[in-house]
């Protein structure tokens, strides 16, 4: 019997078919994200702006050189730990928006900690003041999925109210209790003695909270994608009737999920005293809760994917300072870029499994 | 006018006119939340378009001399803000939780982007009739200036509650919020009907938006919303889908926002952060009392996303 050996062209053809439907989940985004600068450079132009000049100045205070990378960075850790916060109760099917609130009150805790740890071991006081942050934000997003789970209480607006609770805690007791007297324009808890600061890495000019949020992303992935409990949540996430039936424990896998996704966000408000501000103060409520959301769904809640669109959006809101120097645009610039290409991303969510490019069976016909 | 020393009665009385002043927002806010929900579509987004209501309908204002022109044109722009809401979720797959949220993103960065000019200038107020002209206090004189967008959303409330009920309007919206396998079966298009109570919705948030800009506060500043459109939400859920609950519960919600100025006003100052927080944590504490776990609330429209 004589055997053909299969044709280059066909070989071509099956690895494409296999490859594509993959690729459909990088190539929606990506495209959605073309879309989204596009329509945001005709939004420029309508008001009299060169999306060029834009686009430029973007490349050159985030990307393009050592100084604008820190800069970026700086953003970065609090990116990526905000958007774990909206990442993880989204597999499961939540979607919980007050991120904003668990980074203010991780701050809080971690300042306040800050001042009672002064005189141990630093390395004792700096891990005291990390769980303290992670242990409230923990609590305060677990609750919103606790009472999700135990009353049936909407997660998206009970942690957006409880956003505004957060911060309205933070500056009571920035200005009231743990005020530092010598703290006169801004009220701020008492400065951190040096031995308790966070400094930069030895080989990248960013504070330590990067390299956390990088391996808190690699620590969610692979609790979602190979252990049992992320098996379980995928699951749940998918049909929350079925997981019940199958005996999965739903409850727990909420509320450990926004948990844990909470202390994500506290942690970001750790760093935030601990490496940028030195104490907490109104500068925590900065807004990183809510790009965190923007970040997530780009990443399609993904925590791989979280780092770079968290690179990506973090060298933009770098760059806003000198686009409102340079162009006269004002500082909501960055926010408009940022409606629209989160509205255009949730539009493109139409589209999969609608483009046959994307099937196998496309690909296999040829 | 000379103030007249009421000692505490000054409490009260200051979180009833405060309930008159902060609820108007609140009111509309709902009534726009209520009708998109009894569609069968919840528009998490109105906080945006609270917000670029304000902008728009003090800009406009401003420009032309008449805070009227203003507030139309702040339902126009609401208006707008609602439509795209719907447009976008007539697509199939579309979450219309997350398209809320990005709208309130885009609306608060269109608000931001496009106000810068006006946060000095001082635009004309809406006018106020005073209902006080029986007492000679001028603490209760002052409490009971009243808006006229105040008794347009009381006329409001009444008649989108008779238009839920006795109107073929009211009918088609109720039939497209609890079934839109029934609505199609009587030919009825859900998806064209639920993009006009959307864009309803928002033109009614807008005009909340204008009051806040054209009234109380009085000015536009970036935090002229405080989340009002986003408490507003929760206070539909309590007040379960009616729109005069709405109404009595925006009062509810006024009141407690204006706990904290009150108290501040007899001299108490101490944590006045927590009353600022007030409003959220009755908010909060409601929407706990009155969510059930097994999620059938009574009221609710059969096919919104927010209950299911």
């Amino acid at each position: 019997m004589e055997q053909t050996s299969p044709s280059p062209r066909s070989v071509a053809a099956q690895t494409i078919a296999v490859l594509m439907p993959r690729a459909e989940a990088v190539a929606i985004p990506l495209g959605a994200l073309c879309v989204g600068f596009v329509v945001f450079s005709l939004f420029l132009l309508l008001v009299g702006k060169s999306p060029v000049e834009f686009f430029a100045l973007v490349w050159k205070a985030g990307f393009s050189s050592a100084f604008s990378w820190q800069n970026t960075l700086s953003r970065v850790a609090p990116l990526i730990l905000a958007a774990l916060c909206v990442a993880l109760p989204a597999r499961l099917g939540l979607v919980v928006i007050g991120g904003e609130g668990a980074i203010v009150l991780g701050g809080l805790a971690a300042a306040v900690m800050g001042t009672a740890v002064v005189g141990m071991p630093s390395a004792l006081g700096m891990v005291l003041m990390m769980l303290a942050g992670m242990v409230l934000g923990g609590l305060w997003i677990g609750a919103i999925g606790a009472l999700r789970i135990k009353r049936g209480v909407n997660e998206t607006i009970s942690s957006l109210l409880m956003a505004y609770i957060a911060i309205a805690l933070l500056n009571h007791f920035v200005e009231g209790p743990f005020r530092d007297p010598a703290s006169l324009n801004k009220p701020s808890t008492t400065p951190l003695v040096e031995g308790l600061r966070v400094g930069d890495m030895s080989f990248v000019s960013a504070h330590w909270g990067v390299l956390v949020g990088v391996l808190a992303c690699i620590f969610c992935w692979i609790l979602i994608e190979r252990t049992t409990v992320g098996f379980a949540a995928r699951v749940a996430g998918d049909n929350v009737r079925a997981a019940q039936v199958q005996g999965l424990p739903v409850s727990r896998l909420v509320i450990g999920f926004t948990a844990l996704g909470g202390a994500f966000a506290g942690l970001a408000g750790y760093f935030e005293v601990a490496a940028v501000h030195g104490s907490a103060n109104a500068s925590l409520i900065a807004g990183y809760g809510y790009s965190g959301i923007l970040v997530a769904f780009l990443a399609r809640h993904n925590p791989l994917a979280i780092i770079p669109v968290a690179i990506l959006l973090g060298g933009f809101e770098a760059s806003s300072g000198l686009i409102q120097r340079r162009m006269d645009l004002p500082d909501a610039t960055i926010l408009v870029f940022e409606g629209l290409v989160f509205i255009i991303i949730l539009l493109s969510e139409a589209l999969y499994g609608r483009l046959r490019i994307f099937t196998a069976s496309f690909w296999e016909a040829r | 006018m000379e103030s007249v020393d009421i000692g505490l009665w000054g409490v009260p009385l200051a979180i009833l006119g405060g309930a008159i002043r902060v609820s108007t927002p609140f009111i509309f806010v709902s009534l726009g939340e209520c009708l998109t929900e009894r569609s069968g579509r919840i528009n998490l987004g109105l906080e945006g378009t609270l917000v670029f209501g304000a902008m728009s309908g003090y800009a406009i204002a401003y420009e032309t001399g008449n805070p009227f022109i203003g507030v139309l044109a702040a339902a126009l722009a609401g208006a707008c803000f609602g439509f795209l809401h719907g447009w976008i979720c007539k697509f199939k797959g579309v979450n219309d939780i997350a398209v809320g949220i990005a709208m309130m993103l885009f609306g608060m960065g269109l608000a931001f982007f496009f106000g810068k000019p006006y946060i000095q200038p001082q635009a004309p107020d809406l006018p106020a009739i005073g209902f006080g002209w029986w007492s000679s206090i001028p603490q209760v004189q002052a409490a009971l200036q009243v808006n006229v967008l105040f008794i347009a959303g009381a006329f409001l409330s009444v008649a989108m509650a008779w238009m839920f009920k006795s109107t073929r309007i009211g009918l088609i919206v109720r039939v497209v919020g609890d079934s839109t396998d029934a609505a199609r079966a009587i030919g009825l298009s859900p998806a064209w009907v639920r993009l006009l109570a959307t864009g309803a919705g928002g033109a009614l948030a807008g005009i909340g938006g204008a009051y806040l800009s054209l009234y109380y506060p009085g000015s536009w500043t970036e935090g002229v919303s405080s989340g009002q459109g986003l408490m507003a939400i929760a206070l539909v859920i309590f007040a379960r889908w009616n729109p005069i609950k709405c109404f009595w519960a925006a009062l509810l919600f006024g009141g407690a926002g204006a706990l904290g100025p009150a108290l501040q006003s007899v001299g108490v100052s101490e944590g006045y952060y927590l009353f600022f927080a007030a409003p959220y944590v009755l908010t909060l504490g409601l929407l706990i009392l009155t969510s059930s776990p097994d999620r059938a609330m009574q009221g609710a429209p059969l096919e919104l996303s927010l209950t299911k």
